[in-house]
């Protein structure tokens, strides 16, 4: 892969400190996170995932079938960008923006639906499942599905078909059938249960693709390894034109999927300072946020022990966020593990400091950015005036926010 | 001996299988769940199997899930569920109680705190869905050393590498997962279960239990002739459903189905049948 070839050339020129990471362990545990936290039925299937995904890593058919689609379909590598009058108005350090709201589909989530898509063909998989929250992750699976063929099903929340009517438009104009689900608190952590046992169902045919880096062990890692492409370009990218690495990297943090891909390759970089940045919502002191790294603690959900939002009782509760992407009460295991290490830094973005983030970026860029980038935007915003003209933020513009046109209005009292 | 392993006993010396309820503790009222543990006893339960409310049922089937919505709703705990438990054994000594549930409501409890308070409570044992032995061990160990059995799943997709891999640290008896689905799913095939609950025996040396998508006296029965235990929870909890505005009439309606489950089951002669003998 030409982007590797860059990868250890920028290895080269800038000392890496310490050991090398190796995480997650074989059996999928980041420290005392991650794991496979799932019942009897699904350990075999997973057993059996793992092996799969194994073989493709050391198939070198697999990557190149890998570039290929990410070139001419995603239209890979996504731009690095100066956002040069962005940085003069912030006054401080010179922002970048990886530009992956450039890809097909409007977002990162399609990275990984390609990925996963092509290892469902290779385990002769017809058909495919998907939970989606805001629905980008919907319509990348639905996407691929159609492109290869597959037979697709997405669940989702009933709280989100009813609130993002047009991606449910756009899946099942893509051939995909979109279930309500009607359970719990009828969100994307009910439409993740409910994947689950549509899976165990009917695991004979059915590969579920998972839309972040969070679910049982080998989800998080394989879901990583396919997001890195995001850091590894950017990496290369930035090596390219500037010759050194940035000095602090910045991702929004819902289930942390982008995040991790613009991180696992600077992982080794003492240098390079990480932020992963969550949901305030109305504010961490009102509850009401989707902010388990910096108000949650750690627990077992969905397949893997991570920081949850939960009551007292364990039971897991509901979060809010402007953003339905950081609408989600736990978090890849993998971020809790940078989290407790040291690695990386965790803060929150209240709704209001996203939408602000969001205007002042279209304003001065022409950049329409998605809800949850711009969470990333706002703490960059926050973070920029902190440092000198010389220093470099790389921001991680994970998605376009064409699909949030009627969130924002709606905030500012419009009806589309 | 615990109370589940000496009630094995009890059953293979009479010949006979074990009938084994499960509820959702507090559905749909808290106020039920003890007076109807004692009503399935005297219907014929030989263990009762008690669902622990949590919110993310990843395992179980829509009637299942809204039990739970429907305790949860009531804000039942696991708390709440050890002290049901605990009221049970002021009248009740000698029924196993097993708690089945998820993980995440133990680990806020913590799990030393969960295993001794377990145990006081009057609980044999406890099936925790998504804890796999993989990741159990320092459960697996305090639990064991306050005397409860682990129960653990095993599914149609269970290895044989996986079969034994559960036998090393399943006690009391182990759950056979018969079709491949959630709680309450359909297409149960008795001839497959037969042939899996065979294949299990030969490698555990424990009672085998057979649940999920048992919806008859007919279906009991059958299962009768291979299992050791006939596992049944969304066929009574989906009746439960029913009264849930008229709570009273619930244990009453369950016995009755339960005393028609048993008739069908006792009726079945177990001594003609290759599995009654006793495990090695």
């Amino acid at each position: 892969m030409a982007i590797h070839a860059d990868k250890d050339h920028a290895s080269r020129m800038t000392p890496s400190v310490g050991s090398t990471y190796d995480l997650p362990d074989d059996a999928g545990h980041f420290g005392v996170y991650g794991g496979m936290f799932v019942p009897e039925t699904l350990m075999h299937p997973l057993e059996e995932l793992r092996t799969a995904y194994d073989a493709c890593r050391a198939d070198p058919n697999f990557q190149t079938e890998m570039d290929d689609d990410l070139r001419d379909y995603v239209g890979r590598p996504s731009p690095l960008y100066h956002a040069v009058r962005w940085s003069r108005e912030l006054g401080g350090a010179q922002i970048y923006l990886k530009r992956e709201d450039l890809n097909h589909t409007g977002a990162h989530k399609v990275n990984n639906t390609i990925g996963q898509a092509l290892l469902a063909r290779r385990m002769g998989k017809t058909r495919i499942i998907a939970e989606t929250g805001a629905g980008q992750h919907g319509v990348a699976s639905a996407t691929v599905a159609a492109r290869l063929g597959l037979e697709c099903v997405v669940y989702m929340g009933e709280v989100d078909v009813a609130r993002q009517e047009a991606n449910v438009y756009r899946m099942r104009l893509l051939g995909a059938s979109v279930v309500p689900v009607k359970s719990g608190s009828r969100t994307l952590k009910d439409a993740l249960n409910e994947a689950m046992r549509d899976w165990v169902t009917n695991i004979d045919n059915t590969f579920y693709i998972i839309g972040t880096v969070a679910g049982p062990h080998p989800y998080p890692m394989m879901v990583r390894d396919f997001q890195s492409v995001i850091g590894r370009e950017a990496r290369a990218q930035m090596m390219e034109r500037t010759g050194r690495l940035p000095d602090a990297l910045v991702a929004c943090v819902g289930g942390g999927s982008n995040a991790i891909g613009l991180f696992y390759p600077f992982l080794d970089d003492a240098d390079v300072a990480i932020y992963g940045v969550e949901a305030a919502g109305e504010g961490i002191a009102t509850g009401h946020h989707a902010a388990p790294l910096c108000a949650g603690r750690p627990g077992v959900l969905h397949g893997n022990r991570t920081y949850l939002m939960e009551d007292d009782n364990g039971q897991i509760i509901e979060t809010h966020s402007i953003s339905a992407g950081l609408d989600y009460p736990g978090v890849g295991p993998e971020h809790a593990w940078l989290k407790d290490s040291g690695r990386a830094r965790y803060d929150a973005i209240t709704d209001d400091e996203a939408l602000a983030a969001f205007h002042h970026l279209t304003r001065t860029e022409g950049i329409i950015p998605a809800l949850e980038s711009s969470h990333a935007l706002a703490y960059a915003h926050k973070l920029a005036p902190t440092m000198r003209p010389d220093q470099i933020i790389l921001v991680n513009l994970s998605g376009r926010g064409d699909k949030d046109m009627h969130t924002v209005a709606r905030h500012d009292g419009l009806v589309l | 001996m615990s109370r589940i392993a000496q009630r094995f006993q009890q059953l293979r010396e009479s010949g006979r299988t074990a009938l084994i309820p499960f509820v959702t503790a507090g559905d749909p009222v808290p106020t039920i769940t003890v007076p109807l543990m004692h009503a399935m006893v005297a219907a014929g339960a030989d263990l009762v199997e008690l669902g622990v409310p949590f919110s993310d049922p990843m395992a179980d089937g829509p009637v299942i899930q809204r039990a739970t919505e429907r305790a949860l709703a009531q804000g039942v705990s696991l708390t709440d569920v050890l002290e049901m438990v605990r009221q049970f054994r002021e009248q009740d000594s000698t029924t196993p109680v097993v708690l089945m549930g998820y993980l995440n409501p133990i680990e806020v409890m913590g799990y030393a705190a969960f295993a001794q308070q377990a145990q006081s409570a009057g609980v044999d044992g406890a099936l925790i869905v998504d804890l796999p032995p993989e990741e159990g061990h320092d459960l697996i160990a305090l639990m064991k050393a306050q005397g409860l059995d682990l129960v653990y799943l095993l599914a149609p997709t269970s290895t044989e590498s996986r079969i034994k891999r559960i036998g090393d640290v399943a006690s009391g008896f182990v759950y056979y997962v018969s079709v491949k689905g959630v709680t309450g799913a359909g297409h149960l095939n008795t001839d497959a279960v037969a042939a899996k609950v065979a294949a299990i025996k030969s490698v555990i040396p424990l009672p085998v239990g057979v649940g999920f998508g048992i919806k008859d006296a007919e279906t009991a029965a059958q299962l009768a002739r291979t299992a050791d235990a006939v596992i049944v929870g969304s066929a009574i909890v989906s009746q439960m459903e029913r009264l849930a505005a008229t709570p009273q009439q619930i244990p009453a309606t369950i016995a009755d189905f339960l005393a028609k489950l048993r008739t069908a089951i006792d009726a079945v002669d177990r001594s003609t049948m290759p599995h009654a003998e006793s495990p090695r």
